[in-house]
């Protein structure tokens, strides 16, 4: 087991209270998953994903703990947390178009990463030419500054750079949402290549495309509002889901494979409760059309097959 | 590369040209006679005389030609190194008279600019770095940047010159000294430069350090101050890619502020009766010598344009996204 969490509370302190962006999160990521995290904007997806490796300014841990290969995360002690990032959690940003810094050479700004990270350059030289390669990149790309260089290549430059020390975690963040398709297309594949190599050992890839998950995931998790709704393999959240909120994300998706369709296509009415104060019981009870007295009650994250869990009542109905 | 220098040489070009054309016609169409004004001192009661004396002296000056002869002739001269004779100093050439005081000027305004742009940039960047520092560096900061030049030269003149009597408040050296390559002269030097050098310095240091403060503070917000973070790279790395970022805008600054501190380094130089270009455009005011004023306004537009060219050419230099725009690279 790379990854194990259990019940992590992550809260953005603001002026009006603490905002409850993730509320008692509970997953484990197997060796070699990819775990696809879906949701709707602020369903605390990149919340998650910056808590495992960089709390920023304004989250606060408040409870829980975080177990990367058996050893505890110190994710609430920014200092501590420092020899486990790169080495062995590392990241490809939402913002991988941005991440390279203007006016240095890349290969100098590689360098200099890996040297500030106790890495002698030279000795990952080679494998970083190769993984260039492997991406479909010249490696005399590290001769030239990212402004030379299109949205994509600086993309897989990032994926290349985040996964140089062969990290047992790594968090992907919405990293194909700024690409067009055909590179998405690419992007996924190579992503999928570095896990089968055993450049990564897992991965979370955080996205709110169900149909990119579909194509590389092994495990997909559906989050709303700060908590987890179902974890399942990929083939069961798309063909057998069972939160009726996930059922509702699939339904609203077009059909893989059909070119015309007669129905149209559903969206889910209404909008995520604030997390500001976040309702009692199950947090997808105002908009859930099955909903009922016993909702009033937190639903528990229940295995309802093996690999297989939800949280919500009517799993059995 | 070469043709970005071609086209910012063409545009400096024609700058210079402008320039030198308003130049050239603001003291002919400014109320007031020189040549009467200057007849006027010599107080000569005979008409006759007199005319016969403005008419001599509009021949030396050129000014009985018509204009555009007056223009060209300009331009002749300019080229020759020529800018005429001075009226206030008649008979002698105005060239040697700027070039007598361009040295003062120069000593007190590269030491002021480039010092105060260096610790000034040290200083924001510092101040950026914790929130107490910030809430002392950034009031002082900005009431630095607000004091007028020469209110604050008055103020270290009467503080430091008069009441605390460390250093004399006017002039360049004592009249009781020849100019000479002695030690003692030198000190000399210094010790009438030192008040109004700092005068300006604080002023200019005030600006940078904010200026500097804000743009590191945005570059350690930037996405790759936040990635490196999320790496695990050390404050320092993150810093030092940080500062060199916030540099350009403020090499640009330096570029745009350049004509604002040597305006402020004459009306400095005019507190402590400093002999540089700033008291010599007052004497030439009041003596309506406007050769000689003509002559150091050109002096002053060829030293900034000249400064900007070489600002121009430095950004390329260290931005690489403004080099790679002008070779056409990729996105």
């Amino acid at each position: 087991m790379t990854l194990r969490v259990n019940d992590l509370k992550v809260h953005y302190r603001t002026l009006r209270g603490d905002v409850h962006a993730l509320d008692g999160v509970d997953f484990e990521l197997a060796d070699g998953e990819i775990m696809g995290l879906a949701g709707e904007s602020g369903c605390g997806k990149t919340t998650l994903g910056k808590s495992l490796i960089r709390l920023d300014g304004r989250m606060r841990h408040v409870g829980g703990t975080v177990e990367l290969d058996g050893e505890e995360l110190p994710i609430a002690d920014d200092r501590a947390m420092v020899p486990f990032r790169y080495h062995r959690v590392s990241l490809i940003p939402q913002y991988a178009m941005s991440a390279l810094n203007p006016t240095r050479k890349i290969g100098r700004m590689i360098d200099e990463l890996l040297r500030s990270r106790g890495v002698r350059p030279r000795k990952v030289a080679d494998e970083l030419r190769r993984r260039l390669e492997l991406v479909g990149l010249e490696p005399d790309v590290l001769g030239r500054y990212p402004i030379e260089l299109s949205g994509g290549m600086k993309q897989r430059v990032v994926m290349v750079m985040s996964t140089l020390l062969d990290p047992s975690l790594l968090i992907a963040d919405e990293a194909t949402s700024a690409l067009d398709v055909s590179t998405q297309r690419s992007v996924v594949e190579s992503l999928v290549g570095f896990r089968d190599r055993g450049y990564v050992k897992s991965m979370i890839f955080v996205t709110h495309d169900i149909s990119l998950v579909h194509q590389m995931a092994d495990t997909v998790m559906v989050m709303y509002a700060g908590r987890i709704a179902e974890k399942a393999s990929t083939r069961t959240i798309i063909e057998a889901p069972r939160h009726p909120y996930t059922r509702m994300l699939i339904g609203a998706l077009p059909e893989v494979g059909t070119t015309t369709s007669d129905t149209r296509l559903e969206g889910i009415p209404g909008t995520p409760p604030g997390l500001l104060d976040p309702p009692v019981g199950c947090r997808f009870r105002a908009r859930c059309p099955l909903a009922s007295e016993e909702c009033l009650r937190t639903p528990p994250l229940t295995e309802v097959a093996p690999g297989h869990r939800v949280a919500c009542w009517k799993t059995g109905a | 590369m070469w043709r970005y220098i071609g086209r910012k040489l063409g545009i400096y070009g024609i700058t210079f040209v402008v320039a030198v054309t308003i130049n050239w016609m603001i003291p002919r169409f400014m109320p007031g006679d020189p040549v009467r004004s200057m007849l006027s001192r010599a107080s000569v009661s005979d008409p006759e005389a007199l005319e016969r004396m403005t008419a001599y002296y509009n021949e030396v000056f050129g000014l009985d030609t018509p204009l555009h002869q007056q223009y060209f002739a300009f331009w002749a001269g300019l080229f020759r190194g020529d800018l005429g004779v001075s009226v206030w100093l008649y008979p002698e050439p105005v060239v040697d008279i700027i070039l007598r005081h361009v040295p003062f000027t120069l000593g007190l305004l590269l030491p002021a600019i480039i010092l105060s742009w260096i610790i000034g940039n040290r200083l924001g960047a510092f101040a950026a770095r914790s929130k107490v520092l910030d809430n002392t560096v950034l009031p002082i900061g900005y009431i630095l940047t607000a004091t007028p030049y020469m209110w604050l030269a008055l103020l270290l003149a009467w503080a430091l010159g008069v009441v605390g009597g460390f250093f004399p408040t006017a002039g360049g050296y004592s009249f009781a000294l020849t100019p000479s390559w002695t030690w003692g002269f030198f000190t000399n030097l210094v010790s009438h430069w030192f008040l109004p050098f700092l005068s300006m310095f604080v002023v200019a240091l005030g600006g940078w350090a904010i200026g500097m403060r804000n743009m590191i503070i945005y570059e350690l917000e930037a996405d790759y101050s936040n990635y490196l973070q999320a790496l695990g790279a050390p404050r320092r790395l993150i810093r030092r890619y940080a500062f060199r970022n916030a540099m350009l805008p403020q090499i640009t600054g330096l570029a745009v502020q350049l004509g604002t501190i040597i305006a402020g380094a004459l009306l400095t130089e005019v507190v402590f009766n400093y002999p540089g270009l700033g008291t010599l455009i007052l004497n030439s005011l009041n003596n309506n010598d406007f050769f000689l004023l003509q002559g150091i306004f050109l002096f002053v537009v060829v030293g900034v344009l000249i400064a900007n060219f070489i600002i121009d050419i430095v950004y390329v230099l260290v931005d690489p996204r403004t080099r790679v725009r002008m070779t056409g690279g990729a996105s």
